[in-house]
């Protein structure tokens, strides 16, 4: 079969697939993770108001606890092994928020711990995270250099 | 000896002496928890790490096997056997433990049938007199390797797979009381370009209709030989794809025809999206399962159709597409029904 042919046959077949593949079912996901999702934002600013109103924190500083408190939830509920159940159901709901962050280390940091503590899970951690952190720091770097650019020109 | 360009007969009816299958707490709740050997309710095995783990399967498995005929290892002249993990290291010490003289196989999930069908054909020709084969997966092992962390909360799409925590060995001899293998076709390399590592079953589909289809064609058959052609861990989603693309090229296979180890092993409310998969899932399921069903005289001639997706994580980074192959090898139950 020469090169042509077998890229129809392949095209041909990739599609026969697609049509009989179960549909992920985006508007089901995409209201269960608002659910979910906000209902985290929510206990969050639940949180964030109870150390506003009973202990010594102000506006700026009580979403530090608030973001430690949901933290220490994510990781362990990670280690309990029912957060990735969570997330199956929740989807970007559990993801997005800053849970999904802190599950995202924890599990690399469970899995590769019988690597050791610098192989496995010191080298791991951030095998997920770490992209987030790179890119993030990117594209605040380059809006930055635009900010910058863009005061010369226009607030000079 | 060879027959078309694929396959090979046997005449002198090698057959599976003995099995042995276990596998892990998720498969105890599952579907044919029955036919396991043994079940561990704990996913480390009392042992070091998920790999060891592995390893302890296959050690159990094959020990189980050897035990129910009352052989020793040093019986057995070899073991053909492989895994999914990285230079198949749990095969490797597994038979460092067995001490019998060792061939490793990768074939992934199709292992199981690659292992059968070798075995069967060194023992037709005399090289051996017994010989040790089979396959183990581990859920937590190969998900790390090929996958997410375990406990990391993404979302799997309905067509996802579940990797089974499983080992299945058996011990092939000359003929004797066991089911025989009659025949096999080894697979060639089928890509058709699929690049979703969580859509295995329509990856590896075409890989089982090339091999089934070269099965029928050498040996001049047709579906209506076999009580069951099934397949090792096609799926929800790639059993129909398969069936469609034989009955496309005129092998009118029909639907209770068809079986799947991997929609075989676990329970409807079990949440493994599309089912099983794994080096384990057919050889546990083929090994249990469906030999036991045969002794029960429920099936007397099956096409166990193995398939494997031949990609890790490298060439999937690399956007590669995902290589697939199968094997398939036919088992008969002598005395009962027509052959």
């Amino acid at each position: 079969m020469s090169q042509k042919q077998q890229e129809s046959v392949n095209q041909t077949y990739q599609k026969f697939a697609q049509k009989q593949e179960p549909k992920i079912p985006v508007a089901a996901n995409c209201i269960k993770a608002f659910l979910i999702g906000g209902a985290v934002c929510t206990f969050g600013q639940g949180l964030r108001s109870f150390f506003l109103h009973f202990f010594n924190f102000n506006e700026q500083t009580s979403g530090d606890p608030t973001l430690a408190v949901l933290i220490l939830i994510a990781v362990l509920l990670t280690g309990f092994g029912v957060y990735d159940n969570i997330s199956q159901f929740a989807g970007a709901g559990t993801a997005v928020p800053v849970t999904g962050f802190a599950n995202s280390m924890a599990s690399a940091a469970i899995e590769y711990r019988t690597e050791g503590i610098v192989l496995g899970i010191g080298a791991n951690m951030f095998k997920l995270a770490g992209p987030v952190i790179v890119f993030g720091t990117v594209a605040a770097f380059l809006i930055a250099i635009i900010k910058t650019i863009w005061m010369q020109v226009a607030g000079g | 000896m060879l027959q078309g360009k694929q396959s090979w007969m046997f005449t002198t009816s090698p057959s599976i002496a003995s099995t042995g299958v276990v596998g892990g707490p998720f498969e105890a709740k599952g579907n044919v928890a029955r036919d396991f050997d043994h079940l561990f309710d704990d996913l480390w095995m009392s042992e070091t790490s998920f790999e060891n783990a592995q390893k302890k399967l296959m050690e159990e498995a094959s020990t189980i096997a050897l035990s129910k005929i009352n052989k020793q290892p040093e019986d057995i002249q070899f073991v053909f056997a492989g895994d999914l993990i990285n230079q198949i290291t749990t095969t490797s010490f597994a038979c460092r433990t067995l001490g019998i003289p060792y061939l490793g196989l990768f074939g992934a999930c199709s292992t199981s049938m690659e292992g059968l069908a070798l075995s069967a054909m060194v023992i037709e020709n005399n090289g051996a007199e017994y010989i040790l084969t089979g396959s183990a997966s581990h859920n937590a092992a190969v998900e790390k390797q090929f996958r997410y962390p375990t406990e990391y909360g993404s979302q799997k799409p309905p067509t996802a797979q579940w990797t089974a925590t499983a080992a299945g060995f058996a011990v092939v001899g000359r003929q004797g009381e066991g089911p025989s293998m009659t025949s096999a076709t080894l697979g060639k390399v089928v890509d058709r370009g699929m690049t979703d590592p969580f859509n295995m079953g329509g990856a590896m589909a075409p890989a089982a209709a090339d091999t089934v289809e070269a099965h029928f064609t050498d040996l001049n058959r047709d579906p209506s030989y076999y009580d069951y052609i099934i397949t090792g861990d096609l799926g929800k989603v790639g059993l129909p794809l398969m069936k469609e693309l034989l009955r496309e090229k005129g092998i009118m296979v029909t639907d209770e025809q068809c079986l799947d180890c991997g929609t075989l092993l676990y329970k409807e409310d079990q949440k493994v999206q599309a089912g099983a998969s794994g080096s384990g899932c057919s050889s546990a399921v083929v090994y249990g399962h469906i030999l036991n069903r045969m002794k029960n005289n429920e099936m007397s001639t099956v096409l166990v159709v193995a398939t494997g997706a031949l990609l890790s994580p490298l060439t999937y980074q690399q956007k590669e597409s995902i290589p697939c192959i199968a094997h398939a090898v036919a088992i008969e139950q002598k005395g009962v029904g027509s052959s």
